[in-house]
């Protein structure tokens, strides 16, 4: 989508400045004449309130660290006097908190929503691995944040979570030692992740940025999946585009609140007001629930893995779950090549379509077992299911693309709308080209 | 469109909250927590402040022997509805160490209203010594960090019923739940049946509470049962000292949102007028 540049500069000072340094003009081509296609719904206002979310985390992030103390023995009790004794304190802090949730709750729709409508297909596959990126980085950033408060379910989280690291063949213990500063989790740790925790989120923004760019150099895609043909197909970014992000973000912004104000443990876990204590583990250890369909995934793998009819082990276990773990979100790297339909939007893929639904139940489902502990029933379900959660990608992908009958798709943006539309005359304002 | 769009967004609000409300499956407590009604719940929950002074009472008289209010300070006292002059003369009954003085030396003297909370014993060790073993823990949080599971589909209700009381209620339960061992179950050497008990049959804390203990002057009954409810919403409070203050803030956050939202809907409704879409 990138064009003619519409900016034009009336003032003596914006003509002065952009014969120097237009970044006025980068920020009009941006967002305010960049054309999107008409018919966007509700799920593509996504990427406005994570860039929103980023920048949440962030602003709240600076000032919490101002109060807190990255030292194990008084971490704990900073962030509390945070809550109790700082004007606005307990606010922010619950904010930064349950904004990591709803960050991570905003992220997955987003992925889904890219995953229904082909949004990975080329010529965009940069950009969605872009995205895997920065869910990548979101993980880490938010993992080493959990650990901050220094309360039990944070230390015996990152007990948890280094520990994959010794899975890794030979150089496991080293790596593990490394990631620690020393051979269990304590002060240094703490200290490191604090620093990490700090830088991530700058990590995000420039991944983001970039992320931006290669959507805007591709331009968005669309509920039916057609690119944009003609002027007719898109409208410029503002104001409707704005004025639309504008309503998603507020509507989102209630949820937030409702959770921050009246139910800001609820996404928690009440062992983390409890202080960190080497002596005691809790009774069942459990990520965040945004981590917990890959902690199924991780506790599915309880087999070794070897040379039938030997005693040689090639995997073990603990290694088969951590690969397993890091595979299931590995994978969406290949997305783009393992989904070999021609046809962008699942709207137009009757069979993918089921597919693509029962994926989700099983990916929700996944975090149900996730939250289960490793016993009884809930280990050949977790198999079962971590299977599916494979087999959506290895198999459904693959095979679809070559069995399934598309249905017609319409020959454009503006056919599809007005057909819905009937036909009335539907003359979209040119996009400022 | 509108049929996916619903399907998503409830498929999503699951997927937010399945994860979320169930910590783990947990064979304890046997029995879940008696739900009580509090003054505090709700969207413009308060605090009942004749019921947290009963509350302090209790704990200064019962509780305070073994267990410890370290977050806290004096001064926190006032949020009770307790006057400055009060407060000193509470404060002013416990001695805490300061200094060094001038010559180097460590002295005592009556507390001050900004002191924390003096805890009954100088340190976790000496706690846990005092108690065969078992440390008793700080007040100061507890009623946040005690939240038996709720299990699957009550967590997505407590969303809408905005569900909050978990502690409160497992502390009233907990306390009020002490009685004779079934047939067939064995507690262990110097510890007490209770089917409550969040971490197994039985704990290590003997019932504190009988009726009679505490004398309360407000006429409100002096049973086991009041002296529960009192303690376990003055800890309600000390978890959360801030939390009228919170409900307060959100009410107005969340009414100027929605205020906010309904003009956006409009100015969207009345910029997308002209496109069909």
């Amino acid at each position: 989508m990138s064009g003619h540049s519409t900016y034009n500069p009336t003032s003596g000072f914006g003509k002065w400045m952009d014969a120097r340094l237009p970044i006025a003009r980068l920020m009009h081509d941006s967002f305010v004449s960049y054309p999107v296609p008409r018919n966007l719904n509700a799920f593509y206002t996504f990427g406005g309130i994570l860039m929103i979310m980023l920048v949440s985390q962030i602003i709240t992030g600076v000032v919490i660290a101002m109060h807190y103390v990255p030292d194990a023995n008084t971490a704990f009790e900073s962030v509390h006097l945070l809550r109790r004794d700082v004007s606005y304190g307990g606010t922010l802090q619950s904010w930064h908190a349950v904004g990591a949730s709803m960050f991570f709750f905003a992220v997955y729709i987003h992925i889904f929503r890219g995953l229904y409508y082909g949004s990975y297909k080329a010529p965009r596959e940069i950009l969605w691995i872009l995205g895997v990126v920065i869910f990548l980085l979101m993980m880490a950033t938010a993992f080493m944040g959990y650990v901050l408060p220094w309360g039990q379910m944070s230390f015996w989280g990152a007990q948890v979570i280094t520990g994959f690291f010794s899975a890794i063949p030979l150089v496991g213990e080293t790596v593990r030692e490394y990631l620690l500063g020393g051979y269990s989790v304590g002060n240094a740790t703490l200290n490191r992740f604090f620093s990490l925790h700090y830088l991530l989120p700058f990590m995000i923004a420039g991944i983001v940025i970039l992320h931006v760019w290669a959507l805007h150099v591709t331009g968005q895609t669309n509920p039916t999946g057609v690119e944009v043909k003609s002027k007719q197909d898109v409208i410029p970014f503002t104001p409707y585009a704005t004025v639309k992000d504008a309503l998603a973000l507020v509507v989102f912004m209630i949820i937030m609140a409702y959770f921050t104000f009246y139910l800001p443990d609820y996404l928690g876990h009440a062992d983390n007001y409890i202080p960190a204590n080497s002596n005691v583990t809790p009774a069942h250890i459990v990520p965040e629930w945004y981590f917990l369909p890959f902690y199924a995934i991780l506790r599915a793998i309880d087999f070794n893995i070897g040379i039938p009819f030997t005693e040689i082990v090639l995997i073990d276990s603990k290694l088969g779950g951590v690969l397993a773990m890091f595979g299931s979100i590995a994978i969406l790297f290949f997305v783009p090549w393992l989904d070999t339909s021609s046809v962008r939007s699942s709207n137009y893929r009757p069979t993918y379509k089921v597919f693509f639904w029962l994926f989700v139940v099983n990916s929700i489902f996944l975090g149900y077992l996730g939250s289960r502990p490793a016993a009884g029933i809930w280990i050949p379900l977790m198999k079962g299911s971590t299977f599916l959660y494979f087999a959506h990608f290895l198999l459904v992908m693959p095979l679809l693309g070559w069995l399934e009958k598309p249905l017609p798709r319409p020959a454009s943006i503006t056919d599809a709308v007005l057909g819905k539309e009937g036909k009335e005359t539907a003359a979209a304002p040119a996009a400022a080209e | 469109m509108k049929s996916i769009f619903i399907k998503i967004a409830a498929v999503a609000t699951l997927a937010c909250t399945v994860a979320a409300g169930s910590a783990y499956a947990a064979d304890y407590p046997k029995n879940k927590p008696r739900e009580q009604s509090w003054s505090f719940a709700g969207p413009l929950g308060k605090f009942d402040k004749g019921q947290l002074q009963r509350g302090l009472k209790v704990y200064t008289e019962v509780c305070a022997a073994c267990h410890s209010l370290n977050l806290l300070s004096y001064r926190n006292l006032a949020d009770l509805g307790y006057t400055e002059d009060q407060i000193k003369n509470y404060a002013a009954e416990y001695e805490v160490e300061d200094g060094p003085d001038d010559d180097g030396e460590m002295f005592e003297r009556p507390a001050r209203p900004a002191d924390r909370f003096k805890g009954p014993y100088a340190n976790d060790k000496e706690a846990a010594s005092a108690n065969n073993g078992a440390l008793p823990p700080d007040f100061s949080l507890l009623a946040k960090a005690r939240a038996p599971e709720r299990g699957f589909p009550t967590f997505i209700f407590d969303i809408f019923t905005m569900y909050a009381e978990n502690g409160p209620d497992y502390i009233y339960s907990l306390l009020t739940g002490y009685k004779e061992p079934p047939e067939g179950t064995e507690v262990g050497e110097g510890l007490h049946y209770n089917p409550y008990f969040i971490a197994g049959d039985a704990l290590a804390m003997g019932n504190p509470l009988s009726d009679e203990l505490v004398e309360y002057t407000d006429g409100s009954p002096m049973t086991v049962d009041q002296y529960a409810k009192d303690i376990s919403a003055f800890m309600a409070w000390a978890a959360d000292p801030q939390l009228e203050e919170r409900k307060q803030r959100g009410f107005i956050v969340i009414l100027f949102l929605l205020v906010f939202a309904g003009l956006l809907y409009f100015t969207k409704k009345k910029v997308w007028s002209d496109i069909s879409h």
